[in-house]
Formats: C-alpha cells, structure tokens, sequence
C-alpha cells in the first residue's frame, strides 16, 4: 500500500476511463448479453425470442455432438498439454547441462513462440497434405495410408501436433528458468553424497520443478482449450465427421455460421465457467506455490 | 553440471540438435515451397531444396495477390497487420498505464471495483463471447475500419497488472519528493513513473506486437472488406481454395511473410522478450 498519494478525486475516473470503456463495451456487456441469451430461444426467423429457462442447456448436454465435442476437446488438451510440456522438460533438461551454447541453442528454439497459431496450423498442415505432403509420403513407405480430410483419427493427430509445436518454445523458456532457479549447491551435495545424474534428477530437479510445471500445466491448459481455434480453423475446420471439433470451435460454428443464438450462448457461458475457474486454480495456487 | 560425464554431454547435444531439427523443419519446408514454381506442386511431392522462382513468388503475391482465389496484394494485408500491432500494443500499454497509475496512486470510492472489472477481462477472452461481440461491433459500426481491429481488444488485465506491481515497486518517497517540489500527478506520471518504467513497457511492448499481429479470429469475423484484411486472417482465405488449385508455392510465400515480422522481432529482441514473457505470466 502507498502512503504518498494525490488527493484528486475526478482525476483518477479519468485516468481508468478508457480501459473501463473498452472493458465494458466489449467484455461485460457482451458476456452479460451471452448470459441472458443463453435463457432465451429464437424462433427460425429471428423475430420472437422467448425465455426458456435451463431448456438450453439441457438440451446442449443431450446432444451427441455437444457431448462429442467435450470429448474431443479433453483428448486433444491433454495431448497438447502432455506433448508441448514433455518435449520442453526434455529440451531445457538438456540446455541446462551446457554452459557455452546455451544461449545459442535457445535462440533456435524460442523464436516458434512468435509464429501465429494459423500459420503453425497451416505449415503442418503442408507437411502432412496426402497428394504433396513428406509425412504422408514417409507413412506410406512403411504401409500406412495418411489421409486427414477422411481418417478423423489422423486429423487429431495432425492438429495436436501443429498446436504442440506452437507451444514448445514457451514451455521451454519457462522450465529453463525453472531450472536455474534451482540452487546448484544442492545437486552438489546429492552429488557428494553419491547420488548419480538420474536420481538427483528425480529426488531433487524435478520435484523443485514442480511449481513450474504446475504453472505450465493451468497455462498450456488454456492455450489447448482457447487459443487453438485458428490452428483448427485453418486446418481441418473440426472435421472429418466432427472428430477434432473441439469447444471453442463449435461456438463459433453453432452461433455465427449456424446462428443458433440459444445453443450458442448457453456453450459460451459453459466455456466462461471454465475459463472462470482455471484462472481461480492459476491465482490462488500459483500465489501459493506448489512446494513442501 | 556437477561432474564430468562425457555420455551424457553428448546425449544433451544430440537431443537439443533434434530439437532444433523439428522445431525447424516446418519453417524450412515453407521457406523451399516458396522458392519453387507451382508444377512442382502439380506433379509431385514437397522439394527440400532451394528452387529458382522465388523473386516471381513473392513478386507476385506482394503485388498482384492471387485474385481468382480471394487474395488481395500482400503488401496492402502486411500494411493492416503492422498497423493493427503497433496500435494494439501502444494503446494497450497507454491505457494499463494510466489505469495502473489511478489505482496505485489515488484513494477514490469503488477503487477495487474498477480494479476488479479490469480482472475480469482476463476470464473472457474473445472466443467465448465471439457472437454478442460482434454484434455491439456491428451496432458501433465499427465493421470494416481500423477502430473495429484494434479497440475491441485493447483492454489489458495483464499489462495493468505488470504497471501495477512496477509501481508499488517505486519508492514512496520519490512521489513525496516530487510533490513537495510542486510537481502534479501527470507531471509525476510523465516525468518520473514512465521513464523509471520504460524497460518494462519496451518488454510489454514485444510481446504485445507479437500478440496484435498474430490476431485471427477478430480480424477474421469483421472484416469482409479486402482492404482490411490482416495477413494472419487472410492467408486462411487463400489456403481454403489451395485444394482444387495447388498453388501452395504462394501460400507458402504468404505464410513464410506472415511470419518474418514477429519472429524477427523476437529474435532481434531477445531478451526484452524473455523479460516481457516472464513479466506478464506473474
């Protein structure tokens, strides 16, 4: 708390006003219309609205496609978050051990941070295409038959590549820091103490690694849940058949290319619930930090 | 590294090499794509190397676009994207700035309740409220202009967060000091505040640059207007007819241009990257 403060009274409104125009014109407003809507059904036409209560709502968790969409969308954030975290961990385990080319190395690996999730989503999709792509031409080699726009199996994988990619310099700089924070007097003494390289790995590094990963854990959690829509946009558009039409993207879909304004309202105010409570679990845990 | 362990040394170098390989490869392959004329892409599979039509490709697409497949020029989308960055990033620290300094700075009734809406902004990103959104845009007639690209995003929980925390940095007596001295708060502000925080806000101001120019679904829903189209957005009109036409010389000569802006910045910047990273996920 400031003891030295400015006695002004309309000054401040002044200053927060702009924010808290945007902030309201653009996020409370819309969300409170998306609450409100998500009571209400349409008529085909758009003319009459009337309110159903809960009816919306029940009827999103009936529907296969709905269902089928949590689903997909659990698979592929897991994925993400296991693939993108786990390729990271390894890469600044690695780092950690160089003193001269460290810097170097992570130069080539953190500029993917800068590349728009379209355009990772577009590169792989390139690579993975069934008529020019490498991939498909190296699959067939060894007797497999690639082709995304028909095996929706195949179509996740591409995507939860594409999006994995996207994420691993993140990851990477964050467990980077993760590990020079870590006190070298400590693996020394374990070193001393005769523990070789792979168990000062598992008794000390990763368990003092843990408030890191669990930070990346929430955040790589909100990239794979939010942030992927233009890797899925750009590629397989959550076909073939619905097989990677993950949350976000069928809000997009159900309410502004089907204009299904009740259904469409009702999912937003799910995914808010959720966004609601990923960022309590990242403020009050990371606050806390995860450490014994 | 504790001891000297040979093995492992080596284990470390070959996994960061693969690394690097992989997170590579696909950069590279759109790099030699987009040196290549569009029979290679008819006959058969994607060359490794270097081909010879890149000044035509990127000729092309700067200048003409591809007009048969909904691309407007390049260089007109390139234009919108730098514009909608640099606004975004300026306005979004502009006005986390002046909001950090009103609540760190000032005691006024509903403080922590202006603070608090600010928060909120962090649980509603736009695609969750993608339709009702659009619509008060629209109502605004905000469709199609450059206000419509920049402002609906401009509010910024995180950025007034980060000003916060360098303001409660700063000690209490170089505002006492500076009021005995006869300076107002905006003098402060101007004079004191923003100078002493001007690493911070070129840290932010990366990672901001990065995050407008890499915007796709806003720039996507309200724009229809070909003049307004940003580059992230607009490859994606190519990409869509990139089936029945294999042009994917182009679209990877869109892609790699689409790309080079930030990744140039985040390699040129480096380490106010990493700092404006580190600071904003506090």
């Amino acid at each position: 708390m400031k003891r030295a403060i400015f006695r002004n009274q309309l000054l401040p409104w002044l200053l927060l006003a702009p924010q808290l125009a945007v902030t309201f014109v653009f996020f409370l407003w819309p969300a409170a219309q998306a609450g409100w809507q998500s009571f209400l059904r349409e008529d085909a036409f758009g003319l009459n609205s009337s309110f159903v209560g809960f009816e919306n709502y029940a009827r999103l968790f009936e529907d296969p496609h709905y269902l089928n969409a949590i689903w997909v969308t659990v698979v592929f954030s897991v994925s993400v978050t296991v693939l993108a975290m786990g390729l990271s961990l390894l890469l600044a385990l690695a780092v950690d051990r160089m003193i001269r080319s460290a810097q170097s190395y992570t130069t080539l690996l953190v500029w993917p941070y800068a590349v728009a999730p379209a355009i990772a989503g577009l590169l792989w999709w390139f690579i993975f295409n069934p008529t020019v792509g490498l991939v498909p031409y190296a699959l067939d080699m060894v007797g497999i038959d690639w082709n995304h726009s028909l095996d929706g199996t195949q179509s996740m994988i591409l995507v939860i590549i594409a999006a994995a990619w996207k994420q691993i310099s993140y990851n990477f700089l964050f467990f980077v820091a993760g590990l020079q924070a870590i006190p070298a007097s400590m693996r020394e003494a374990a070193a001393i103490d005769g523990a070789g390289p792979a168990r000062r790995l598992f008794t000390i590094t990763l368990p003092l690694l843990a408030p890191t990963s669990f930070f990346l854990l929430v955040v790589n959690t909100v990239y794979a849940l939010f942030d992927t829509f233009p890797v899925i946009d750009a590629t397989t558009e959550g076909g073939p058949a619905q097989a990677t039409n993950i949350l976000v993207y069928k809000v997009y879909v159900d309410g502004f290319l089907g204009l299904n304004l009740g259904s469409s309202a009702a999912q937003s105010v799910v995914l808010m619930a959720v966004v609601v409570v990923l960022t309590i679990v990242q403020f009050r845990f990371i606050e806390r930090r995860v450490e014994y | 590294m504790v001891e000297h362990r040979p093995f492992l040394n080596v284990l470390a170098h070959g996994v960061l090499v693969l690394g690097v390989l992989l997170v590579a490869f696909p950069v590279w392959i759109a790099l030699v794509a987009s040196t290549h004329p569009a029979e290679t892409f008819q006959t058969g599979r994607i060359p490794l190397w270097f081909g010879d039509a890149a000044l035509h490709n990127y000729g092309v697409m700067l200048g003409d676009g591809l007009s048969n497949m909904g691309a407007p020029p390049l260089a007109g989308m390139l234009f919108n994207s730098l514009v909608m960055a640099l606004v975004i990033a300026a306005g979004k620290i502009a006005i986390s700035i002046t909001s950090a300094f009103a609540i760190v700075y000032f005691r006024f009734p509903f403080r922590m309740l202006a603070f608090w809406c600010i928060f909120i902004t962090l649980m509603l990103p736009v695609e969750v409220r993608i339709l009702p959104t659009f619509k008060v845009v629209a109502d605004l007639g905000m469709l199609n202009s450059y206000a419509g690209l920049t402002i609906p995003l401009i509010a910024s929980a995180t950025a007034t967060f980060l000003f916060r925390q360098v303001f409660m940095t700063i000690p209490d007596e170089l505002a006492e000091a500076a009021r005995i001295d006869g300076a107002g708060p905006m003098k402060f502000l101007r004079d004191i505040l923003i100078p002493l925080s001007r690493t911070n806000i070129a840290a932010l101001f990366v990672i901001l640059f990065i995050y407008g120019w890499n915007q796709y679904l806003w720039p996507l829903l309200i724009t229809t207007d070909e003049g307004y189209y940003t580059i992230v957005a607009g490859i994606k009109r190519m990409a869509e007819a990139v089936d029945a036409n294999p042009v994917w010389n182009y679209v990877m000569a869109a892609s790699v241009l689409a790309m080079l802006p930030p990744v140039v910045v985040v390699i040129a910047m480096q380490k106010l990257f990493v700092k404006g990273l580190v600071e904003t996920e506090k």
